[in-house]
């Protein structure tokens, strides 16, 4: 069974591009872009890994996060912080809310990449 | 008999002799080395007590009525111990209040009323004059004894009324002592009315008094006698000389010398010329100890002869031929003694002088500062309030005033001389300045006492006085009817003149001195529990009652000073070389070597150098603000209420700099909450410029972001078909375009803000710039099938006062906002203008889905927008809506939001017709904090 990822930014340009690279991967992808929606898709889809956005209307991507690591049956879900360059205290608020893993705005395609690949080995 | 001409020579020469101290003593003190700060000059000043009535009327009263002249000096020595109380208090008021002489000191305590200093300087001047008088006939007689012995007819016609008045030694006399007093007293102006010269002349001529009263003494006793035992024995052989030496037990002769000694005591202290030269003209109060015992020691001194020639003069003049007041000049003429004659006469020349010279300085000061000063600088006409330079006006006057007084010392001698001994006449005067003891020891001694009690108790002592001891005298000089004396007035026996109400049995002097002083003090203490004291009143008792401090203030410094700080005050204060010599003194006292250069840095910072600094700028600025100045480089505990009592108090002056140091620590205080909350705003500002570019650069990564991740994506795959690769395209040509709003936005903020002010004001149409905001955005809006309507009235320009280019941005960014928001499908704007006498209104509507109520009142706060809710692809920068707010503000209009959830938004600005600059006027953007107007929701914008 592919791989599924879902994207959660509100960004549309920023989603689709990620979308794209996904896809590229040959990983089944899904958007949405809310935090609301993220975790209603979750937990209809059971994504392998999330690839998360911080400034996210209604939940932002902490607030997501905090939520999926509350869910025990979600231990296997790896999710993947998309931060803003030079905001530290966000990538460590994000590790202690439980994500596996961070990249920064503006990414590099092979970091985008290589980080997914690294959660899912 | 003398020489006339050897008389005056000698004279003369004396006179240039004392000339030349004085002259001495003023340049000494010019030069900051004063001679006469020294307690033996200042004991020998006080002795300016003993004039030409202690030099020959002693004798006189000796030769009359025996011991009891002793009174004179009985009263100043038993009261001398309490000098260190009294005088010492008064000096302490005087130097703070700058208090020139005994005028000015009951007036200062009284509310510094100028009606009770000329009360009192008339009393003085009426009280004095008599005294003065004395002197002149004291000198004119001497002279004309010395010059005429034993020539007894030219005696008897001595001075008297029969001697046509410009040939009246007297008159000379009084011209010549007014020249000398203007020299002395008046030759130029000092603000503290100190006169040093003066003072070592007096200090002088006390010397030479004594050397020539106590060589007469010695003359008679072992010259013409073999000693006290031989004189007292033959004398002894008769039987009234006998008297003499004797005291009746009696309760009226006790009474008489409790009297006597009783107004010397108040004599002593409130003659103005002992005032003069033991308050004004103290130095130092530390001298004040060794006067208390020096000056009783000099009366001791002076006196031990006065018996002696008394008795001496009775055997060798049984006849009267020689009145008893010349005997101390008459001896040695008799025993041929021509050198010691003339000492005798230059000594009593000197005690006449002395007093002269002090009594009418004190007199022109009291006269010029009290009585005509206050008369000419209300006198409007003068308009003297207007001129910057008194002082020659002022030397005027008190010159004027040393010749007035000894002009009318000269004629009170004319009119009544030859009727009372100069004893009688002294202790009329001595009587007279009793009057200021009530308000003077009242004052000093008790807060209560007020000003209507002084000034009518003042008063009616006085009326007292003059009726029942000058008027009198008057009457027997036939310038009053003689019955007066006889009968009382109109025969009115219980108004005798010294029988007043039947006392009778007393002298006069005795009988005057209880009348005045009863209803003196009795209209004092009375008026003063009826009357209410001033708050000015009440401040200057607090100074004077308060005046000795209870314990000294030098263990009050539990604090610690640097010795840097203190001598940077001293110095602020008194003078760079000032302060080092006062530091110099402190240091030597402490045993450190002065003449090292480093001799400051072994100075100990402790309690003792800060008393010590305190006192040092006490002398300059007063002992409240002394404390409080040097408490200020020590870290010392705050004022108590007590202290700060004592700094209002200190005097009206003090007040005034208390209240405006106070004033002015207020202003520092809101200067410093001022400099506090700019430092807030400061911060505040920082805080929100950190927020700003942190939201700035995020804005800007996002598409940032997509730019880059679609250019990889089409570098890495060159496969993309042409759609997709279009498709990117578009997405990066459109992230661009919005990177590009975003930084000419933010460049337009930063420009708003760095410039304020720059609004242009012109008249604008605002109907011509909707047209052209409507006519830009058309394009853009077809495209996307918004339709958008203007409504404006018929013919309506809409002008307004403003500047065109930033109220058409305002128009464009409220339009392309409406544009994003509007509905997708069926997008609609409306644009309504609303013309109003005050102002013009704007209405920007859309259909769109509306903004959350919460979310309106943030909505013009940098990039707040409804993003989720905007059109695809029509992203705006969030900066938008604050440009349009910061903008509208600069041109004094509002700016808020109306709008249901689901119905759309309506964005409305306002302009005033007239464009009011800034009404603070304080340069700041004229942002009115739109929360406070009830049509703006928006919050507080940005700054």
């Amino acid at each position: 069974m592919a791989t599924h990822v879902l994207i959660v930014d509100d960004e549309p340009s920023i989603a689709m591009s990620l979308e794209f690279i996904m896809k590229k991967q040959g990983y089944e992808t899904d958007v949405v872009d809310d935090g609301a929606k993220a975790l209603q898709r979750i937990e209809e889809t059971r994504p392998d890994v999330v690839l998360l956005d911080v400034m996210l209307p209604s939940h932002d991507g902490f607030e997501v996060c905090r939520r999926i690591r509350e869910r025990e049956e979600w231990d296997e879900l790896k999710v993947l912080m998309i931060t803003a360059k030079g905001r530290e205290e966000d990538v460590k608020k994000g590790l202690a809310m439980g994500a596996d893993g961070y990249v920064t705005k503006p990414f590099a395609i092979k970091d985008v990449v290589a980080r997914v690949e690294q959660l899912l080995t | 008999m003398l020489q006339g001409g050897l008389i005056l020579a000698a004279s003369f020469v004396y006179l240039g002799l004392l000339f030349a101290v004085a002259y001495y003593g003023d340049r000494r003190a010019d030069a900051g080395r004063s001679i006469i700060s020294n307690p033996y000059f200042y004991a020998l000043s006080l002795a300016v007590y003993c004039t030409a009535w202690t030099f020959y009327g002693s004798v006189g009263r000796a030769a009359s009525t025996g011991l009891d002249f002793l009174t004179i000096y009985l009263g100043p020595t038993i009261l001398a111990p309490l000098w260190w109380l009294i005088v010492r208090k008064m000096i302490r008021v005087s130097k703070r209040q700058r208090i020139t002489s005994i005028a000015d000191f009951i007036a200062s305590r009284y509310g510094k009323s100028a009606v009770l200093g000329g009360a009192v300087t008339i009393v003085a001047v009426a009280g004095i004059v008599p005294y003065i008088a004395l002197q002149l006939k004291a000198i004119s007689t001497s002279f004309t004894v010395a010059s005429t012995y034993p020539d007894t007819a030219a005696l008897t016609n001595a001075g008297g009324a029969a001697v046509p008045l410009l040939a009246d030694t007297a008159l000379y006399v009084a011209l010549l002592l007014a020249l000398f007093t203007v020299l002395f007293g008046a030759r130029h102006l000092d603000a503290s009315e100190r006169h040093e010269g003066m003072v070592a002349a007096v200090a002088f001529e006390s010397l030479v008094k004594l050397v020539a009263f106590l060589a007469v003494g010695l003359f008679v006793t072992f010259g013409l006698y073999q000693g006290f035992g031989d004189l007292f024995s033959r004398a002894a052989e008769r039987a009234d000389l006998r008297a003499l030496m004797t005291l009746e037990p009696s309760a009226s002769v006790f009474g008489e010398w409790a009297w006597l000694s009783f107004l010397s005591m108040l004599a002593i202290l409130f003659l103005p010329r002992q005032f003069q030269v033991a308050v004004v003209e103290n130095v130092n109060e530390q001298h004040l100890k060794k006067g208390i015992w020096l000056f009783p020691l000099y009366l001791i001194l002076i006196n031990i002869f006065v018996l002696p020639i008394a008795l001496a003069g009775m055997m060798y003049f049984p006849d009267g031929t020689v009145e008893a007041d010349m005997f101390v000049l008459a001896l040695p003429l008799e025993s041929e003694q021509p050198l010691l004659a003339v000492l005798v006469f230059i000594g009593g020349l000197s005690a006449a002088t002395a007093m002269v010279i002090v009594a009418t300085t004190a007199l022109a000061t009291m006269v010029c500062n009290d009585l005509v000063m206050p008369v000419l600088l209300r006198t409007k006409a003068l308009r003297l309030q207007e001129r910057t330079q008194l002082t020659g006006l002022l030397l005027g006057i008190r010159r004027s005033s040393i010749v007035v007084v000894l002009l009318l010392s000269f004629i009170y001698f004319r009119m009544v001389e030859g009727h009372y001994t100069l004893v009688s006449i002294g202790l009329i005067s001595f009587a007279a300045v009793a009057q200021f003891a009530p308000a003077i020891l009242g004052g000093l001694y008790w807060k209560r006492g007020t000003h209507a009690g002084a000034l009518w108790g003042l008063l009616a002592g006085f009326l007292v006085w003059a009726y029942t001891l000058p008027a009198p005298s008057f009457a027997e000089a036939g310038l009053l009817p003689h019955s007066f004396v006889e009968e009382g007035p109109w025969g009115w026996a219980f108004l005798h003149p010294h029988a007043l109400f039947g006392l009778d049995g007393w002298s006069p002097v005795a009988h005057g001195l209880f009348w005045s002083l009863l209803v003196n003090v009795g209209l004092y203490v009375g008026l003063s529990f009826k009357t209410q004291p001033t708050a000015v009143e009440h401040s200057q008792a607090r100074a004077f009652v308060d005046a000795l401090p209870v314990s000294s203030r030098a263990t009050v410094w539990r604090g610690q000073a640097s010795v840097t700080e203190l001598r940077q005050l001293l110095s602020r204060f008194l003078g760079h070389r000032a302060a080092t010599q006062g530091l110099k003194r402190f240091a030597n006292a402490q045993g450190i070597d002065t003449t090292q250069p480093t001799w400051e840095d072994h100075l100990p910072a402790n309690a003792r150098l800060m008393h010590h600094a305190e006192k040092l700028l006490t002398g300059a600025i007063g002992s409240a603000s002394a404390h409080v100045v040097v408490g200020s480089v020590v870290n010392a505990e705050p004022l108590n209420l007590e202290e700060v009592m004592d700094i209002l108090d200190e005097t009206q002056q003090m007040i005034a700099h208390s209240r405006e140091l106070e004033r002015k620590k207020r202003e520092l205080e809101q200067a410093t909450q001022r400099l506090q909350a700019a430092n807030a705003k400061l911060q505040e500002l920082d805080r929100l410029k950190d927020d700003f570019i942190s939201t700035v650069t995020h804005e800007l990564r996002t598409p940032l972001t997509s730019i880059r991740a679609f250019s990889e994506i089409m570098y890495d795959n060159p496969d993309l078909s042409a759609e997709q690769r279009q498709e990117f395209l578009e997405v990066i040509i459109k992230e661009e375009e919005r990177l590009t709003r975003l930084i000419n936005q933010v460049l337009d903020l930063q420009k708003l803000e760095a410039e304020p002010m720059t609004v242009k004001v012109e008249p604008v149409s605002l109907r011509t710039i909707i047209d052209e905001a409507v006519q830009a955005m058309s394009q853009q809006m077809e495209a996307a099938g918004v339709t958008c309507t203007v409504e404006v009235p018929d013919e309506e320009p809409g002008t307004v006062e403003g500047d065109r280019d930033r109220l058409k941005q305002v128009l464009l960014n409220l339009l392309s906002n409406a544009f994003k928001f509007c509905d997708d499908t069926d997008g609609r704007i409306v644009v309504t203008l609303r013309s109003r006498a005050e102002d013009v209104q704007i209405d920007v509507a859309d259909n769109g889905p509306g903004i959350d109520l919460d979310e309106q009142d943030s909505i013009f706060e940098r990039f707040q927008q409804a993003r989720s809710k905007a059109r695809a692809g029509s992203s705006g920068s969030g900066l938008g809506l604050t440009i349009a707010q910061r903008i509208i503000l600069e041109h004094n209009g509002d700016i808020w939001v109306e709008s249901t959830p689901g119905e759309g938004a309506t964005f409305s600005f306002t302009v005033p017709r007239t464009h009011a600059t800034d009404p603070t006027g304080d340069g700041a953007p004229a942002t009115p904090d739109p929360t406070a107007s009830d049509s703006s929701p928006a919050t507080s914008p940005i700054t």
